[in-house]
Formats: C-alpha cells, structure tokens, sequence
C-alpha cells in the first residue's frame, strides 16, 4: 500500500523521481498547488476509494499522515 | 427519495446565446507566470470564455435566445403559458426578472411566470419543473429560460474562480404532448455545504455595508471582495466526483436503462477534472460525453444547453437521442434527468 500509495502520489504531483519521504510535510513541496491538491485528492478516490473531505484533510501534516489517514479509513 | 417520472410532455426546441467578447486565459494577468496560466489550462481545459459587456445581462442572452427559438418554432407568444427564468445574477433584487422578460419577449399578460434561483444545477431543475407544470395539460406550452453572466459575480483578481467561468444564456421550448415518452430526474441537495460556493454580502443575512467593498488578500493570485463569489475548490470537487456519478446510477437503475443504451451524457461544463473524473467512474467513452468548457468554460446553469447547441447540435436536430444530463454546483444542489428528445429544433449559437 505504502509503494503503491508514493508512486500514484508521485504522478499526482506531476513530480517525477521526487524522492518522497513519509515524515515530508507535502504542503512544503514546490510542486503544491491548488490544482496539484485536487489531483491527490482524486487519487486517492481512484486508487483507494477513500475521500478525504477538506476540513479533515486539512489536518494532515505529512505523507505518512496521509498514509495513516487512508489505512484507517479503508479499515472503517 | 427526489425520483420523478413525469409524463405527457416533450422538449420541442433548446438555443443557446453567448456574448461576443471572448477573454483568453493563456495570457491572462490574473495568473502569477505564464507557466502558471498554462499549468491552469492544462488541469481544467479551459482556455477561454465569453464575458458579457457592463451593459449586458443574463435576461439579455436569455431573450435573445428566446427570440430566436420562437421564431424557429414558430410559436405564436400568446400560446406560452408559462415562462420560468434560472439564474443567480437577475435584473432586480425586486422584481422578479422573468416579469420584465413577458414583457419584453410580448408575452400574453395570461402567462404565469416566476424565478427561481439556482446555480449549475439550474437547467435539469428547471425542466423538471416545467415538465411538470405541463404534465397536467392546464398549460400547454412552456419556456424555460436559464442563464447566468456570473463573470460579473467573480473578482478579476481571483485566479481562483474568475478565469474558471464564462457568461451564457439559453432558452428550452416545451409542450404537453400525451404521445411522448416519459421524463425521469433524481435530484438532491446538501445545504450544509451552502458555504461551498457562495457570497457573503450583498442580500439580507449580511447587507452590504462599506466594509463589503473592502478587498482582502486571501492568498497570492487571490483577492476579492465581499460581495464576490468564493469557491472552496477543495470541497466542490469532492461534491462533483461523488454526488453526480451517485444520482446518475441511481436514475439508471431505477428506470431499468443500462449505460450502453444512453446516447449523450450531457454533463453540467465544471471544468475537464470534474468532467473526466465522472465519466471515469460511470465507465462512459469520452465521446459520450460532448464538452464545450474549452471554449466556453463553467457557464453556470447554461452549460449544459450550450454543449448540446455547440457540440450535438445535428444529431439533436436530425435523431431521436436518449439523454442523461446532469447539473451539480451552489447549494449544494445536483439533479439528473433520463430525457428522449425527438428531432428538436436547435438553432445555431447566437452572439451578441
């Protein structure tokens, strides 16, 4: 899931080879923007299934956040 | 649950109007660099839209609109019965604008006329809501007019929303017809969203005051007012890829017609990640789902009138089609319609 979930992250950012590290806060990244944001976003729905609405992602601080977020949500 | 199956009526002719002042978003200063102009254009596919002059309003694309489909019908005025406008930008706080439009239009003084306001979920409402008008036979001809100049609601430095839209007005010719197949429509609405889309100031919960002009730096690229439309992308576009897809299946099965069957999916012109991200999850070829968002972008309420008179226009005119259509935005509102229309009447795109 981990692999799975940093290579579709990756091409959501449009950010090839980025080394992608799950303590990195994402908003940090230069890539981030508001349309990169709905890219992860629809990703996520794609690939997981699981939509993460604004004011609960708002919260998320790092990729492993993320990661966790998306792990906890598939459980539930 | 919002299903209605509503019978005795058809659609007997759509037209579209748009401004003729065309605003390209390529080289538009809103944006930060030009990289960031095309960075926009590449995720949303919008690469222009239409903007109306100050002296234009969104009754003015409707009327047009109206003119011309009258004519092509050749509908006397005095048979139309009943005439509804759509729209988030009217005339008047008071009156109601579709009053000025009877008149203007030369309507009979016997035509039970009224607005409603609603945004990109305007069109689909609005037909179920004239079908049904009609339905009884009371009424035996009706017009549907739905438009939105909502560049004039948007600040011109919010890279946010402002190069997402365009200004568009259509008008929707109905009958009574006890031969025609039935309307099917799912609607919904999520209120505690109303926030999602929306501007503070200006009408009654937060009356315009001095400080309502004041203009406030959100973040670089965006600044506005409070009397200017907000958008939280974030929360729209979760909205648009969950909801729509939701009530489009739900209709289908309900009405027992399978995917393969559809001809158009006729999608309210978000942007080109909501639009794709919907015809993914229905599993519907791209060429199913007509878009005219690059041209036009997010035209509100009248987008999905517009895709049909800009993109289908001779199959509309010449083939007995099966439509799903569906409008989402402002309220949170959404509705889907399983419409057959017969060889209607389309006139081409008017600009003025």
């Amino acid at each position: 899931m981990r692999e799975q979930f940093i290579e579709k992250f990756r091409e959501a950012l449009d950010a090839d080879g980025k080394e992608i590290r799950m303590d990195d806060r994402f908003r940090d990244y230069e890539e981030w923007d508001s349309l990169r944001y709905l890219s992860v976003i629809a990703m996520i729905d794609s690939e997981f299934d699981v939509i993460i609405e604004t004011i609960d992602f708002r919260k998320i601080e790092t990729v492993g956040g993320l990661i966790d977020e998306i792990e906890r949500r598939i459980k539930s | 649950m919002a299903f209605q199956k509503i019978e005795n009526v058809k659609i007997s002719g759509i037209s579209a109007c748009v401004p003729r002042t065309i605003e390209g978003n390529s080289n538009s200063t809103i944006f930060l660099s030009h990289l960031d102009a095309e960075k926009f254009i590449s995720a949303t596919g919008i690469r222009e839209r239409r903007i109306a002059s100050s002296d234009v309003c969104s009754s003015d694309l409707c009327y047009h609109a109206a003119i011309k489909l009258i004519d092509e019908l050749g509908w006397n005025k005095n048979e139309i019965d009943c005439l509804i406008f759509i729209t988030q930008t009217p005339d008047y706080i008071v009156p109601a604008t579709s009053c000025i439009l009877q008149d203007r239009l030369g309507l009979s003084t016997d035509c039970y006329s009224f607005d409603i306001t609603l945004g990109c979920s305007g069109w689909v409402y609005g037909v179920s809501i004239m079908a049904s008008l009609l339905s009884s036979g009371c009424f035996k001809k009706g017009l549907l007019l739905v438009g939105e100049t909502t560049s004039k609601t948007k600040s011109d430095t919010d890279k946010s929303t402002y190069p997402l839209f365009g200004d568009a007005g259509s008008a929707t010719c109905m009958e009574f017809s006890p031969e025609s197949v039935p309307m099917y429509f799912h609607s919904g609405t999520d209120g505690s969203k109303h926030k999602a889309i929306y501007i503070p100031d200006g009408a009654f919960r937060n009356p315009t005051t001095p400080e309502s002009l004041k203009l406030e730096e959100i973040e670089p690229g965006v600044r506005r007012n409070r009397l200017q439309y907000i958008m939280d992308g974030g929360s729209v576009f979760i909205f648009s890829i969950t909801k729509p897809p939701q009530s489009i299946k739900i209709l289908l099965e309900k009405i027992g017609v399978s995917d393969e069957e559809v001809d158009y999916y006729f999608l309210h012109q978000a942007n080109k990640i909501m639009v794709e991200k919907i015809i993914n999850k229905l599993k519907v070829p791209v060429e199913k789902a007509p878009v005219s968002f690059e041209l036009f972008g997010n035209t509100s309420m009248s987008s999905i009138p517009l895709t049909m008179v800009t993109c289908k226009r001779n199959e509309i005119t010449s083939l007995r089609l099966k439509l799903i259509t569906c409008g989402f935005g402002g309220g949170l509102s959404w509705a889907s319609g399983y419409i057959i229309t017969d060889r209607i009447v389309c006139p081409e795109l008017l600009e003025i």
